[in-house]
Parts: structure tokens; C-alpha cells; sequence
């Protein structure tokens, strides 16, 4: 069996990052300009990385499936971004920060790079006020901050509800000068195909140019994917339409390990699903969750009227609600973390109180907070939520809908979990590079840093911290002694043979002629993965699951329909090459979340809990990152490899989040 | 040259050119209520502005500012019409806070240009370019009774209503004209915009206003009198 | 709950850049209210694609308001008759049964279509890198507070920040002028300390980019503005052009 090397540094945690740079290996300014670096993705890690590499001197070539960089998914994130300045003076620090990510991870991450992490966060916001990424501030001029899920301080910073856009923003405007340098040169509406792989190392890509759907060669020195999560296996989810997980897949089947695949994040402060026409499901930002109180009712009787439609949310009386976050976890309150929230949420549901017709919603309510605050401030902080809201729903939760005793009621808002964020990936080594050597995966595409569950505003963190202040220094490590190799030619045979191979694999795709339509297909893939492998998994459910999803794919294969022919742009085959590595991408989410008998972070097993229903972590004997090895056929049942997690600095524990 | 290569730069040219244009109507609109008061009065300003070096000066150079707009909006909408590509859209709709007046600079223009012809023919003709040629009786008074011109102008019908579409034009022209001008030079926020689009919408009343009066009073005071077109 | 409708649905074909157009007429029936306008028209695929044609080939992604990839001109309205909202976010209650609903591209010579309704903004990201940056180096920032930035400065930078660059206001203008994004870069970063250092050359730079491109000039009619899904003010243009004004007295 392989065995693994995480490579991390020696010496205390703290001190690891900067011995590790003051050691690595650099690649001089003259040698870098004969160094190609293929970068797939522009998200936050993306852009920031084709960014930096470029200005380092490195030859760039940077993919994206959009028009525009700008596109990315990254761009709406809403709430925020963490880092350790403690200028709100309440006791923050890189240690602290460092504690609540691995806490928040449930005790599944590799210590060493969320130190890292934790470390370079400050670094993140002082490049993006130099970008000129407008953070919100006070009055006095300083960068104003807000709390989020999972912390006691106030350590997130913002940009109206727009935090993700500003910062990819940023980025994008940093890769825009360097693409105007010519250091960076940018290929939009091109997907990644194949990796292409030369004695052992990564070398090159096979993209498509998705406008005139032909499949063009690119080589370099090393490839660095940098292409989000995988949300989308589970058809609906708050991510983009074209996020996509082939690029990792492809990736995966090439030999790269694929990391604890079963952290999936639910968020829980999503507008619920209203119907099966739907393709996206929208997320609330979870600041709401700052302000709101998340509520449902006491009395099953009002909770069957609410199904109902007789009654609506502001004729229950406060007496009558049941803040059940708050009853729960007295200490965070409505501030609990995701994973926590989304159960809670779910087992209320289950348990009758759902709040719409559905039964599969609960209440976030803003009349105490307008009652405080008064309604200019709460808008002034959350008017554009409410108008999203407003728009999607036609319910306005500004708008005063009742007074009981005095007491004002406004509409509340409901929301419901939804997948939202993927913690797994493919696997990483301290320096973000995968099992095959010269690939390297960045932002939310590795599984590093979370462990197996990812605090607000932190995906935007290491996302920037990969692309900025990690890969531009480890990734010379690599290439420090790749100088001596010349540029690679594109016509050499192993080029051919992966273009080769995704032409018959686009061949067999457009022969099936079946009758079902991808969407159609995802759609019921998507059913099965929310069903069996959701929010609350079972040993029984998953292996049902992994029976479905097999069927999924013998429909896929017999039965698919793609319409128009393989020249020139065919939307159609694009899902469909992506639905094909969803299929194999869910089976393995389900695999890992079989064999991880225990329940921690976004992956819980209803077998494994605690009395009062909280998840029940097993460390004696899954105290590891779970990494999967390819077996040659997406048929076969892949092999669990795993790396075992060492804590020095941290004393693992229980979470707890109630006092 | 920023002024002709540059999209800002042509649109300062016809901010520019613009403003100096109403600053002249100001003033014309001036002299022309003089003629409400006094006709010796406004007679002493014809004769004081005949062929004098410096009103051939000023005179020359108001054409050219003329001639300057008129060339920069058609070269400007030539552009726009190719920049806005070859296929039209089959519907289109228009946002209540876009004026009228803003998408149709150019026909907008081209009637206050017309109208400006048949001006110049009534009066300029008559009284300046009497003068240059040395025909002072050119238009059958003399070239300094200005007066005589008005009086016999407006008592023809044809000839109020003609003045009264051309100031109407004027007025859409330079409500849109005054604050577009300012903003194409910058000087304009969220604040003062709207303060450019009132004082410009009063300011251009009442420079239409001084200028419809003088053609409503002597029409009027025409049919008193019983005069006819000539 | 919403009502469903029914309606006529005119939809714009064209094979590529260079093909001829033309409409394609289709019966919705029975749409739901609470679908967007993006669903609507994945339930007219779908049924294309059930009769085995080629679906209609729109741009579309975070389907939230954000990513500025959607882009349809529906009705006569780009991103349709909604204010400050998407054609993602766009709901179909908005419309009525029996409407004939119109949908074209963006038509402009700066955003070329590329099928049916995906036009080409790349002209958007080349302007960006023409310009749309403070230059500097990663890792060489100072700390984030030691300058202070004025509130207000902070939130009129970030109200010119939240252009999401869908080209919108191109669509909507007579012009095709593209002068609504330019100025809500170059204002975003002229109100910032930061920024300043470049503001001159920022705007020359972006703009002569801009009318190289082929996009007309500013005739300040304001369709862009009341057409922006953000809301972005023309009082960005009046800052532009104050920008490159000073900076070419200057020169």
C-alpha cells in the first residue's frame, strides 16, 4: 500500500511556515522567465496565483469556463473574510484563529497548514486594501469588522453583502495586469479535459475550447488546479451553474488522491427549494444570522397551520416561538456553526416544525433586531439580502406585518439548509502539491484546511492565502530544479493520447442517442445524493445510495441524449462530460462516508451521535484524512489510503458550543 | 489631439461649443427684449452691432462655433450608429428617467439649425450681410432698423409659428443640452446633478420665454394694427 | 402561492457570428410563477431537447445576482422589466398570461454574438487590463489601517465596486457606449488613497482602450444607469470624465 508523506516542516507549529520559507529551495528571476506554470481556474485561489506567479517572473497560462475571469463562483460569497488583526482590541490572535478553524473543522485538519493559514490571514487583508478592494470602515477611517458563525470575536471583514465579489475582484484586477504585463496569458470559455501526465509528472493540459469545441494541447512545467468544489454532484446546490468537478476527477484518475470527499458543508441559512423546476438553490449570508433569530414554533398545532397556509409566520406570538439555537446553545446562540445549525434545523423538521408547505423550512427573524436597532440600521446592514429576498419570494422581512401587546412583528424570512461547500479534494501535501508530482491544487479544490467542516468566511481566507502568500513560495520548491528541463513540445505521444482519449470519450457520449436529457439525469442523481448521502447518512442509506447512483450510471451510459454534434459549441456535451464525473465523483462521497463510522463536522452518521443528538466523533480510530485511491475503472471500488493527523499544539476535544 | 481622438475629448468640444451657444442666446435674448421697451433703443444696438470689425469678429467666430457642434454631432452619431452594430433590437422599451429629449439630440439639432436658416434669412440677410455687401437696403428697409425687420416678421403668421416650433426644439435642445454639458465636463456628482438639471430646466424657460415673448407681442401687437406678410 | 402562466416566447436563433438571425416563436404553457426567468427557459430546453433540438444557448451561472454572466434583453429592457435585479433574478410572476414575451441578445457592436443569445464581452476584461488595477506587488502591502480612509469615500467606492460588468448598460444604450463600466472602475479606485497614485493614467489608459474597442460615446441619455442591475450611478461618468479631463490638461 502507498504510504504518504504530508510533508510537514519540522519544529513547533508556529515556527513551521517561516522555517520552511527561510529553507525552501527558489527559482532565480532569469530561470523563472523559462518556467511555464499552467493555472486552471480564475476563482480567488486562481487568480491570485496567475497573478503572483506572473509577477514573479513564471510564463502563466490561465483557463477559465466563463467569459471572464470575474465570473467565478468565489464571486458570491457574501458575508465575509477572516483574519487575525484583533483591531476591534477582543483578544484575537493567530493562535486563536488557528484554534477556532481546527475546532470549527471538528479536529479533522492538518494542524500545520491551518497554522499557516491562520498566519498569512492578515497578510490577505492588508494585499486587498493595496488593491484598493473597498472594506467596509468606521467612521474614524479604520476597516470595520462584524462576528461570525464559530468565534466569540469580531475578526471578519467586509464589503457590503459583497465580499466575495470584491475580492475576486481584486484578484481579477491583479491577473489583469499581469495578463496586460504579458506574463499571464488568459484562455475564457475553456475547460479543462485531461491532465496530461510525462514520466511521472504533471506537464500539460488538454483543454476544449468550449466556442468551437475543439481540443487544443498545453504544455508547462507544472499544472495547478484551482477549480472550486463539488457541490453540483448534488444538482441542487448554491453553487454555479458550470461549477463543476472534473477537473479534480480528471485529476483523481490520473492517481492523485481525493481527501475525506464526505465533508460536505450544508448551509443553513438557504431560501428553501420551492419546486422541481428549480436549478440553484440561494444562499442567505450567513451574517444574517448576526442579527436574525432563527425560530419555529412551539406548539405542532401552529406549525400544521403554517404548512397549511392558514396561519403566517407573525401571527405566532413570541410566547409561542421556539428559538431552538439559542435553547440549545445558550453561549453562541444563533451564531453556532453551520453543521450544527443545519441540524438542528433538519431535526426540527423531522420532527413536524417545518415552517412552509413543504415542511422543510424554518423562521430567521428580524423583529427584535428592528426593535433594537431600529429598521434604518438593520437595512442598512442587510438591505440588499432583503431585496434579494423580496425578489425571489415576494416577501418583504423589512416590512412590519403585525403588533401583538405591543409587540412588533416583522415578516420573518425562512431558510433551509442546502449543500453549499465541499471541504474535501483532492489531497495535498504542505506544500499544495498532489500525489503525482508537478500538479499542484489550490482554494477550495484541495481539502486541506478545514477539516471536515469550514467556518464562516474562511473559504475566501484560504482561498487567497493558497493563491497569494502559499503556492507562489512552494511551488519553487518543485520547480527549483526543473530549470535544466526545456519547454515541452506538444506533439509528443503522451499529448496525443490524452487528446486521444477524451475524443473517444466525447465519441461515446454523443453515440449513446438515448432519450434522457442530462439535466434530467442530474436531477435524479442529484435526489439520491441529497437523500441517501445528505445531512443525515446512514450505513444502510449509503449503501442503497451507492446501489442508486450505479444505476444512475448505467442510465447515463444507455440512455443519455445529447442533441447537435461534437463541432462547434454543444452545451449539452459539456454537462455532460461533467454529469459523467458527478456520477463518479457522488459515488465516491458515498464511499468515504461508509467507511468513516463515526459522525464529525459536515458529515454525520445518524448511528453515531450523542443523546442529546449532537455528532459523536470516533478519534481513537478515525483520526485521519481519509484519501482515496483510483483503481483504474470508475466500475471499481476505490482503496482507502489514509494520513494520519499529529496535534501538537492543540488539545483535540469534544466541541461544544453550548457554554 | 485628445479633442477629436478620444470619446471624452469630442464631447468636450460639444459641451464647450454648447455652452458658449447659450451664453450667445443669453445675450441675443437680452437685446431682444429691448425691443419690447424701445424700438429706438434696439435700434441703437442694431446699428452698434452692424458691419463693425468686432461684431464681423464675434460674428465669425459664432459661426464657427456653430459650424463646430453641427460637425462633431453628426461625426459623434455616426460613431454611435456603428458602435451600436449592424442588427437592431426587434422591441425596445424606454426607461421612465431617460428624457425624450436626451435620445434625440441630433433631429432636435437639425430643426434648431433649420430654424436658424430661416433667422438668418429674415434678419442676418437683411441687416448684416446688407451692410458687408454695401446694399444697406438689401431687404427693403434699412439694414439698422431691426425693428422695422421684427414688426414686419412676426405679423406674418407663418412666420410665428415656424419661431415658435423652432424655440419649442430649442427648448428640448438645451434642457437636456445645459446638464449634459456639465456633466461631460465633470462638473457634476450626485448632489449637483439634480441641481444642474433644475437651474438648467429654469434657465432655459426663461431664455425661450424672452425669446418667444418678443415673437407673441409683436404678432400680436400686428393684428392690432392690421399689418400682413410681405 | 404564485399562478401559472402562459405565454408566447420569441426567442432570437443565430447559428454564429457571422450567420444570419431570426426569431423562433414558442408556446409556454403552464409556467409557475416563482420560476425565474432562467428556469423558464431550462424548461424550454428541456423540451427541445425531448423533441431532439438543439437547445437554446444563453449565458448563465451564479443565477444570484453576482457573476454578471447572464444577460438576455427582454421586452425592450436589458435583464428585462425588473429595476436592480438580473435577468437571473428576474420571476416570472412579473409577467402576465398571454404576454408575448421577446428575447434578444445584447446588440452592439462591442459584444458580437457568439449563438442564439451568448454574446462576446471579452472586450470588458481588455479594458481591465488596459488599466483597471493598482499596481502592486503581492506581499508588499502596508498594514490595512495606517491609511484611513473617510467612511464616506469607503461606501461611494463601494457602490461604484458593485458593478458586476454584465454590459447591461452597452445594451442599453443608444450609444453602445461603454462608458457606465469604465467610470465605475476608474471612480471605485479614484476615490481611494490607494488609487489616487494611478487615477491619471487609469483613465486615459481605460478609455482610450474603450473607444479602441469600438464603443460609442456618451451622449448622458441615462438608460445605462436606470438599466443597471446594480444601480450604478452616472455620477461616476461626471467623475470619469472630470479624471481624464484633468489628466490631459495636465499633459
Amino acid at each position: 500500500m502507498a504510504t504518504i508523506d504530508s510533508k510537514i516542516p519540522e519544529g513547533p507549529v508556529a515556527e513551521k511556515w517561516t522555517n520552511y520559507k527561510a529553507h525552501q529551495k527558489l527559482v532565480n528571476p532569469a530561470n523563472k522567465r523559462r518556467l511555464d506554470i499552467i493555472v486552471v481556474g480564475t476563482g480567488l485561489a486562481g487568480a491570485s496565483a496567475a497573478a503572483s506567479l506572473g509577477e514573479m517572473g513564471f510564463r502563466v497560462f490561465n483557463f477559465c469556463i466563463q467569459d471572464s475571469p470575474r465570473r467565478a463562483h468565489s464571486i458570491a460569497a457574501q458575508g465575509g473574510i477572516n483574519a487575525a488583526k484583533n483591531y476591534q482590541n477582543d483578544g484575537d490572535s493567530v493562535y486563536r484563529l488557528f484554534y477556532d478553524t481546527v475546532k470549527g473543522g471538528d479536529y479533522r485538519a492538518r494542524e500545520a497548514n491551518v497554522y499557516r493559514l491562520a498566519e498569512v490571514s492578515n497578510s490577505i487583508i492588508d494585499q486587498c486594501v493595496a488593491q484598493g478592494v473597498p472594506f467596509a470602515r468606521e467612521y474614524g477611517g479604520t476597516l470595520a469588522n462584524r462576528s461570525f458563525g464559530g468565534a466569540q470575536v469580531s475578526r471578519t471583514f467586509y464589503a457590503k453583502g459583497q465580499t466575495g465579489q470584491q475580492l475576486l475582484l481584486g484578484a481579477y484586477s491583479a491577473l489583469s495586469r499581469q495578463v496586460n504585463a504579458g506574463t499571464v496569458k488568459l484562455y475564457t470559455r475553456y475547460e479543462m479535459e485531461e491532465l496530461v501526465i510525462i514520466e511521472g509528472r504533471a506537464r500539460g493540459i488538454i483543454a476544449k475550447n468550449l466556442i468551437t469545441g475543439k481540443l487544443e494541447r498545453f504544455a508547462a512545467h507544472a499544472v495547478v488546479i484551482a477549480t472550486g468544489g463539488y457541490g453540483n454532484a448534488y444538482f441542487l446546490s448554491t453553487n454555479a451553474m458550470a461549477c463543476n468537478s472534473s477537473a479534480a476527477m480528471q485529476c483523481y484518475r490520473k492517481g492523485a488522491y481525493f481527501a475525506n470527499p464526505s465533508y460536505v458543508q450544508i448551509h443553513p441559512t438557504c431560501i428553501p427549494v420551492h419546486g422541481d423546476k428549480q436549478s440553484k438553490l440561494t444562499l442567505m449570508s450567513e451574517s444574517l444570522r448576526n442579527d436574525g433569530r432563527i425560530w419555529v414554533p412551539k406548539k405542532l398545532e401552529d406549525a400544521k397551520a403554517l404548512q397549511a397556509g392558514t396561519k403566517k409566520g407573525s401571527d405566532i406570538p413570541e410566547e409561542d416561538r421556539d428559538y431552538y439555537l439559542e435553547r440549545r446553545y445558550p453561549a453562541f446562540g444563533n451564531l453556532v456553526p453551520r453543521d450544527v445549525a443545519s441540524r438542528a434545523a433538519k431535526e426540527r423538521c423531522d420532527k413536524g416544525y417545518g415552517v412552509n408547505n413543504t415542511g422543510l423550512a424554518v423562521f430567521l427573524d428580524f423583529s427584535e433586531a428592528i426593535g433594537r436597532l431600529g429598521i434604518d440600521v438593520v437595512r442598512q446592514r442587510y438591505g440588499n439580502l432583503f431585496d434579494m429576498y423580496e425578489e425571489i419570494t415576494d416577501v418583504n422581512p423589512g416590512e412590519l406585518a403585525k403588533e401583538i401587546n405591543g409587540v412588533k412583528y416583522y415578516n420573518p424570512m425562512m431558510i433551509y439548509p442546502a449543500i453549499h461547500y465541499t471541504m474535501g479534494g483532492i489531497w495535498v501535501d504542505y506544500e499544495l502539491q498532489t500525489s503525482i508530482k508537478g500538479l499542484f491544487a489550490i482554494g477550495e479544490c484541495n481539502f486541506s484546511d478545514h477539516g471536515a467542516n469550514r467556518l464562516g468566511a474562511s473559504a475566501l481566507m484560504q482561498g487567497l492565502a493558497d493563491g497569494y502568500f502559499v503556492l507562489p513560495y512552494t511551488i519553487q520548491n518543485y520547480l527549483s530544479d526543473q530549470i535544466t528541463v526545456p519547454r515541452f513540445s506538444t506533439d509528443l505521444p503522451e499529448f496525443a493520447a490524452a487528446e486521444k482519449a477524451v475524443n473517444d470519450k466525447i465519441d461515446r457520449l454523443m453515440s449513446i442517442q438515448g432519450n434522457e436529457s442530462v439535466d434530467s439525469i442530474h436531477k435524479k442523481l442529484g435526489h439520491i445524493m441529497w437523500e441517501y448521502v445528505g445531512m443525515g447518512r446512514t450505513a444502510e442509506g449509503l449503501k442503497k445510495g451507492l446501489e442508486e447512483i450505479k444505476k444512475i450510471r448505467e442510465e447515463f451510459n444507455k440512455n443519455l441524449f445529447i442533441p447537435g454534434s461534437k463541432e462547434g459549441m454543444n452545451i449539452e456535451l459539456d454537462k455532460a462530460i461533467r454529469l459523467e464525473d458527478f456520477i463518479t465523483m457522488g459515488e465516491l462521497i458515498a464511499y468515504d462516508a461508509l467507511s468513516r463510522n463515526e459522525s464529525c463536522g459536515g458529515h454525520f452518521r445518524e448511528e453515531y451521535q450523542t443523546e442529546e443528538g449532537e455528532a459523536k466523533r470516533d478519534d481513537e480510530n478515525f483520526f485521519y484524512v481519509g484519501c482515496w485511491e483510483y483503481q483504474g475503472s470508475d466500475e471499481k471500488a476505490p482503496v482507502l489510503i489514509k494520513e494520519p493527523l499529529h496535534y501538537e499544539a492543540i488539545k483535540v476535544q469534544t466541541r461544544n458550543y453550548k457554554s | 489631439m485628445w479633442l477629436s481622438n478620444s470619446s471624452i475629448g469630442r464631447k468636450v468640444v460639444m459641451s464647450v461649443t454648447g455652452i458658449a451657444l447659450v451664453l450667445f442666446l443669453t445675450f441675443h435674448m437680452s437685446m431682444n427684449l429691448v425691443a419690447l421697451i424701445s424700438a429706438e433703443g434696439y435700434n441703437v444696438i442694431c446699428e452698434f452691432l452692424g458691419a463693425n470689425w468686432y461684431a464681423l469678429v464675434a460674428t465669425t467666430a459664432l459661426a464657427a462655433l456653430v459650424v463646430i457642434h453641427i460637425v462633431y454631432a453628426f461625426w459623434l452619431t455616426m460613431m454611435n450608429r456603428k458602435a451600436r452594430g449592424t442588427e437592431r433590437y426587434a422591441v425596445e422599451a424606454k426607461p421612465k428617467s431617460v428624457e425624450w429629449a436626451s435620445q434625440n439630440m441630433l433631429v432636435l439639432g437639425i430643426v434648431v439649425a433649420a430654424g436658424l436658416g430661416l433667422h438668418l434669412a429674415n434678419f442676418w440677410y437683411k441687416m448684416m450681410f446688407a451692410e458687408i455687401i454695401g446694399n444697406p437696403t438689401l431687404g427693403g428697409l434699412e439694414a439698422t432698423d431691426g425693428y422695422g425687420y421684427i414688426v414686419q416678421t412676426f405679423s406674418c403668421p407663418i412666420f410665428v409659428v415656424l419661431y415658435l416650433i423652432w424655440l419649442a426644439a430649442l427648448w428640448f435642445h438645451l434642457t437636456h443640452g445645459f446638464w449634459s454639458a456639465l456633466q461631460t465636463l465633470g462638473w457634476s456628482n450626485k448632489i449637483w446633478f439634480e441641481r444642474w438639471k433644475l437651474i438648467g430646466n429654469i434657465y432655459t424657460t426663461l431664455v425661450v420665454l424672452g425669446f418667444a415673448a418678443v415673437v407673441v407681442v409683436f404678432y400680436l401687437k400686428s393684428l392690432c394694427c392690421g399689418a400682413s406678410c410681405v | 402561492m404564485d399562478k401559472n402562466i402562459s405565454f408566447t416566447l420569441k426567442v432570437w436563433r443565430q447559428n454564429g457570428p457571422k450567420e444570419k438571425g431570426h426569431f423562433e416563436t414558442f408556446q409556454m404553457k403552464d409556467i409557475p410563477g416563482d420560476t425565474s426567468f432562467l428556469e423558464m427557459l431550462d424548461i424550454l430546453n428541456e423540451q427541445l431537447i425531448s423533441e431532439r433540438k438543439e437547445p437554446v444557448v444563453f449565458d448563465h451561472d451564479c443565477r444570484e445576482g453576482i457573476c454578471g454572466m447572464c444577460s438576455l434583453y427582454i421586452n425592450g429592457y436589458p435583464h428585462g422589466p425588473a429595476t436592480g435585479a438580473t435577468t437571473c433574478q428576474l420571476y416570472m410572476r412579473r409577467f402576465n398570461d398571454g404576454d408575448t414575451i421577446t428575447v434578444e441578445p445584447w446588440r452592439s457592436a462591442g459584444f458580437p454574438v457568439i449563438k442564439d443569445l451568448m454574446v462576446d464581452r471579452t472586450a470588458y476584461d481588455k479594458i481591465m487590463q488596459a488599466g483597471g488595477y493598482i499596481s502592486v506587488r503581492t506581499g508588499s502591502a502596508e498594514d490595512a489601517n495606517n491609511i484611513l480612509i473617510p467612511k464616506p469615500n469607503a461606501d461611494e467606492a463601494m457602490d461604484a465596486a458593485s458593478c458586476i460588468g454584465c454590459g447591461a448598460c452597452v445594451a442599453a444604450c443608444k450609444n453602445g457606449s461603454a462608458m457606465l463600466f469604465v467610470s465605475a472602475k476608474v471612480s471605485q479606485l479614484a476615490l481611494l488613497p490607494q488609487g489616487k497614485v494611478e487615477a491619471a493614467r487609469r483613465a486615459k489608459a481605460m478609455l482610450s482602450k474603450m473607444d479602441e474597442l469600438g464603443f460609442g460615446n456618451c451622449t448622458n441619455t441615462r438608460a445605462c444607469e436606470a438599466e443597471c442591475p446594480k444601480c450604478i450611478s452616472i455620477s461616476n461618468i461626471a467623475r470619469l470624465n472630470r479624471e481624464f479631463i484633468k489628466a490631459k490638461l495636465k499633459d
